[in-house]
């Protein structure tokens, strides 16, 4: 399996890969880590004339904090944000999701950008930032945007990304004080890919839930907020039976997906039943306890 | 439009010309002729292909040659180089060899760049580790036992190396 021809090009700086962009439109493709446009373009479902290679490129490799949050440069590796100390006690759900991609080899060379860009619909990422509410840069010739993580998956493979445009950052906040997070994933055996994946963030107060953030991805053409369960536990008690009732719900309203591996329907449930591990985790971590 | 690349190979300098659609498993078995690296499912699964990329574990049916310019690769054919071999078998080998870490062999320059990574990392790894460390490599004469046996092997020997 060998991709069909193309022009490579490896730009030096974000100006340089944003002329290529517009130069050649969308009969380019960037290639980041590779673990999502390559395997693409071995089985010829890509075939992008022109390959602009981002792995030549400075300064989109950091992970630092600024007021609060963390920002992460799209061209991070997964293995990079697994082992991160310094998200592991600011952001511990991003390593958290990071180790569960794939295996050793596909951490040591897919992105988080690229995977982001992707917007492969069974990936682990988009849950974790969703649960996150991350707020991710869009940058392009003509100046840079922000897009919040909701708005920027649109649908199976298509983000809110446009012609010409790069995603450069994406920025998630710090843990605070009483707050847990965790992701809580079935994985497709074989290839790792989640047949459900649910990340969730949230803060207790006085033994209530001050606020609850839930993401899921493998359900849907698209990773999506299970909203229906964050509005029935915001304020209530955190307990095994409200968390249990409202977890229920996490695929309402979702066209699940049936494949090979998983029916619509048993998607559905799982939704509910790794929602509800998530939430528990998130919680138990929330109120100090290890786990 | 061919694109030269240089790498370093088991310690070689290599400069060459290739494909920018050439897979780096292509270039090192097709045009280096090492063809210790395995093609096996070609869909970044089995991990049959695996070399060290600048000491790290990579999928090399997953990466373009030119992705690896400037880097420094070992492959199945370099291992017994790597520090504290002294030309022998590599202690990774040496385990694979006295615990019966393979039976057909085919997943075996794999499994070996694989574990190097592992042990470089993390030098006393539990089952656990070990197992977590070669999920992305398999092995379809069922012979995970003695592989995890293997890899454990190799620790204590590398552990009683540095002494």
């Amino acid at each position: 399996m060998i991709p069909a021809a193309f022009e490579y090009h490896a730009p030096k700086n974000l100006e340089e890969a944003f002329r290529l962009l517009d130069r050649h439109g969308d009969e380019a493709k960037l290639l980041a880590g590779g673990h999502s446009l390559l395997p693409m373009m071995k089985l010829r479902l890509a075939a992008p004339r022109f390959v602009i290679d981002l792995g030549r490129l400075k300064g989109l490799d950091y992970i630092r904090e600024e007021q609060g949050h963390m920002v992460i440069g799209a061209m991070v590796k997964h293995a990079e944000i697994e082992h991160s100390s310094l998200l592991r006690a600011k952001c511990p759900l991003l390593p958290e999701a990071a180790a569960a991609i794939g295996d050793v080899q596909v951490r040591n060379r897919g992105t988080i950008g690229g995977s982001l860009a992707h917007a492969d619909p069974a990936a682990d990422y988009p849950a974790a930032i969703l649960g996150l509410d991350a707020v991710m840069e869009l940058q392009s010739n003509s100046g840079s945007r922000t897009v919040s993580a909701e708005d920027f998956f649109v649908d199976m493979l298509t983000t809110q990304l446009r012609p010409g445009e790069i995603l450069t950052q994406i920025r998630v906040p710090v843990i605070g004080k009483g707050s847990g997070t965790a992701y809580c994933k079935l994985p497709q055996l074989a290839s790792g890919y989640a047949v459900v994946g649910v990340a969730a963030r949230v803060t207790l107060a006085n033994g209530k839930l001050a606020q609850v953030t839930i993401g899921v991805t493998g359900v849907g053409p698209k990773a999506y907020r299970a909203e229906n369960v964050e509005n029935a536990l915001r304020g209530k008690k955190a307990s095994d039976k409200s968390v249990a009732e409202a977890a229920r719900h996490a695929a309402h309203g979702i066209d699940a997906l049936a494949d090979l591996h998983a029916s619509a329907d048993y998607r559905r449930e799982m939704a509910g039943v790794f929602t509800r591990r998530a939430l528990a985790l998130a919680i138990a971590r929330a109120a100090g306890k290890k786990a | 439009m061919s694109v030269e690349i240089q790498v370093r190979v088991n310690g070689q300098p290599r400069q060459s010309t290739v494909e920018p659609r050439t897979l780096l498993v292509h270039y090192l078995r097709d045009v280096l002729g090492l063809t210790g690296t395995h093609v096996g499912c070609e869909t970044s699964l089995c991990g049959a292909c695996t070399v060290l990329l600048d000491g790290r574990a990579v999928k090399s049916c997953t990466m373009l040659a030119v992705q690896a310019d400037g880097a420094n690769i070992t492959t199945i054919e370099g291992v017994s180089g790597l520090n504290g071999s002294n030309g022998g078998l590599h202690p990774v080998q040496e385990g694979f060899w006295e615990k019966h870490g393979l039976q057909c062999g085919f997943c075996t320059p794999g499994m070996i760049c694989a574990s190097v990574e592992l042990l470089s990392k993390n030098p006393n790894p539990s089952e656990a580790e070990i197992r977590h460390a070669l999920h992305g490599n398999l092995c379809r004469c069922t012979g995970y036992q003695k592989i995890v046996e293997s890899v454990r092997y190799a620790a204590g020997k590398m552990k009683a190396r540095k002494r």
